[in-house]
């Protein structure tokens, strides 16, 4: 009853905020649904020719088919799987991480903040995408390797974000009371800290994983991203290349207006999120 | 308060740690990350001789605390080794180069951000709370979420393929010659002087840039909307308006000047975004600077000059978070703590 009533507040007062947040609701969700259930929405076989090669958008093909004559469509449906699978998997490390190292830092300051701040601040000014190249190169191409050049990447803004987050709650009065009370390192955080601190990270993750889908479609464009067949709407988008100029444009194209949708879904929520939830931080 | 030059060595001495990190991440990722360069290399037949010659020649047959230390003294000496293909050049003549037609393209794009960012900043932030407004912000978010190489494709598509009026790729027509002065082609064309050359540079830069600018705008946007929106609310605008003063004299010479400390610091955050979109802007424009030179040299396995172009990256950030914050200081005293 609660929420209703909150729901109603922000529509009269806020309204569109509120509408960007549900717009942002529908693609991710719509994109996680499609990414479920893509056996029974595509219709064809992602992986084998299905046609004759470079037919534009139609009736049997909606997205037309590629170089190989693969279903465009059905491609697309089967990337969402990928760009959730990787993006998603790659993101949460990256927050666990960045976390478990972020309260750390802020907590116990001292020299392990100040050398493990040196460390986050200085491959946060390093060019992400880069960063993720130079690891992709050296580990090889594969799923895993790409999560692993992904996760890299975003650690630092998970750090940066706790730990200045932690400094601010550690000099709270009751975090001092209960230090007098006795109250061990181990209590302190989860009880006291880490409650305080979770509120910001929704809108950061959401934030981060639009940022990471796009960096995710960049290493697969580089041919950095994950091998070949499997279906990717960088590499698709790559693919479409070499027959971009030709006038083939239904290849690159609709992989690559599915990576900005996408993109745009999750910045949205996440600036709903804080326009909400955050009044101090505003448009 | 101290001095600006007390504050440039000690800035300066700071960027040191920066550098030794980053040269230490790279020499993790590069050496002790699984995957062994040397059969990257010669590939799964060569011989165990072969192998054991080149694992020699790269100095990877040290333990590696000494492979640390002979990296970070070649690196520090200005020698980033030799390429591993064709002609075996060094690396760092190899970087740069390209590396011109990287800044050059870098400068196009960040011309385009800036004016575009301030242009739809200001304009939101004059028609706060408005549908122009809405629409701006909307612009903004689509902007920071495009993908690179598609804006780039549906440009080379419209302007290139369907109404001819833009090359798709490269950075000078096959027929006109520049003479190598700074490697910017804009610069060497005038320097030489030939008009035509310096037209047709221009003439390749804009879709490159405009696609690279257009996706880093939507961050200006939003920042120089409520950075105006912060001094419009001030005392003195208020008093400028009321001794009035043109509106657009209080917007572009008065608010816009004092809005423009936050908008200078991010233009140096934003120089790490520049990088790596002229990685993708270059690879889809067929652009021949340092990002499609690495990616070239990842596809042929070419170990050194890949870390030697990563390394080149790490310096290109610390040196430019450097003279922002010069510059900074230098503007605003206060930051000279």
């Amino acid at each position: 009853m609660m929420n209703l009533e909150l729901l109603r507040k922000l529509w009269k007062r806020r309204r569109v905020d509120f509408i960007l947040l549900i717009i942002g609701v529908i693609i991710v969700v719509a994109t996680l649904l499609v990414a479920i259930f893509a056996p029974w929405i595509a219709p064809y076989n992602p992986y084998v020719s299905v046609d004759d090669a470079l037919l534009p958008p139609g009736p049997k093909h909606p997205m037309g088919t590629d170089n190989l004559g693969r279903d465009v469509y059905s491609r697309a449906i089967y990337g969402t799987r990928t760009v959730i699978f990787v993006v998603l998997i790659s993101t949460v490390v990256s927050l666990v991480v960045g976390t478990v190292l972020g309260l750390i830092s802020g907590y116990f300051g001292g020299s392990i903040d100040r050398v493990l701040s040196m460390i986050m601040d200085s491959i946060y000014a390093f060019p992400g995408l880069i960063l993720a190249i130079a690891v992709a190169a050296m580990l090889g191409p594969g799923v895993v390797n790409t999560m692993i050049s992904i996760s890299v990447v975003y650690i630092p803004t998970y750090f940066r974000m706790i730990r200045g987050q932690v400094l601010t709650v550690k000099s709270q009065l009751y975090v001092e009371a209960a230090v007098a009370l006795g109250a061990t390192n181990k209590i302190i955080i989860l009880k006291y800290i880490l409650p305080n601190v979770l509120p910001i990270i929704p809108v950061v993750f959401s934030m981060n994983v639009a940022d990471a889908v796009l960096t995710e479609a960049g290493l697969s464009f580089l041919g950095l991203g994950v091998p070949a067949p499997l279906p990717d709407w960088g590499f698709d988008l790559k693919n479409g290349q070499r027959n971009l100029l030709a006038g083939y444009w239904w290849i690159s194209t609709f992989p690559g207006i599915l990576i900005v949708i996408l993109a745009i879904g999750f910045s949205l929520l996440s600036e709903g999120l804080n326009e909400l939830f955050n009044p101090s931080r505003r448009w | 308060m101290v001095s600006l030059k007390v504050y440039i060595i000690t800035r300066l001495l700071m960027t040191i740690p920066m550098i030794l990190i980053l040269l230490t991440l790279v020499f993790f990722i590069m050496r002790i990350l699984p995957g062994d360069p040397v059969l990257a290399i010669v590939g799964m037949k060569a011989s165990p001789e072969q192998i054991e010659r080149i694992r020699h020649e790269l100095g990877l047959d040290k333990d590696w605390l000494h492979q640390y230390i002979d990296y970070i003294t070649m690196v520090f000496s200005g020698n980033l080794g030799n390429s591993m293909i064709w002609g075996r050049r060094p690396v760092i003549n190899e970087i740069w180069d390209r590396f011109p037609a990287t800044l050059e393209l870098s400068i196009g794009g960040f011309i385009v951000s800036v004016i575009l960012g301030l242009l739809t900043g200001v304009f939101s932030s004059i028609k706060q709370g408005t549908k122009t407004d809405v629409g701006l912000r909307l612009f903004s978010i689509i902007a920071y979420s495009l993908f690179i190489p598609l804006l780039g494709m549906i440009f080379q598509l419209i302007f290139g393929v369907y109404l001819r009026l833009f090359p798709v790729a490269g950075r000078k027509s096959p027929l006109i010659s520049i003479t190598w002065y700074t490697g910017l082609y804009t610069i060497d064309s005038l320097l030489s002087g030939s008009i035509l050359g310096f037209f047709d540079a221009i003439w390749h830069l804009i879709l490159p840039s405009l696609t690279l600018g257009i996706v880093l705008s939507g961050v200006y946007t939003r920042l120089v909307r409520s950075s105006m929106l912060d001094v419009l609310a001030e005392d003195f605008i208020r008093a400028l308006r009321a001794r009035g003063i043109p509106e657009n004299s209080v917007l572009f010479k008065h608010a816009l000047k004092n809005a423009f400390i936050p908008i200078l610091t991010m233009m140096g955050l934003q120089f790490a975004l520049l990088l790596a979109g002229a990685v993708l802007t270059e690879t889809t424009f067929s652009w021949p600077g340092v990002g499609t030179f690495l990616m070239e040299r990842i596809e042929y396995r070419d170990y050194t000059t890949v870390q030697g172009t990563i390394v080149f990256y790490a310096f290109l950030v610390a040196l430019v978070s450097l003279i922002v914050d010069i510059i900074y200081a230098y503007i605003d005293p206060r930051i000279r703590y």
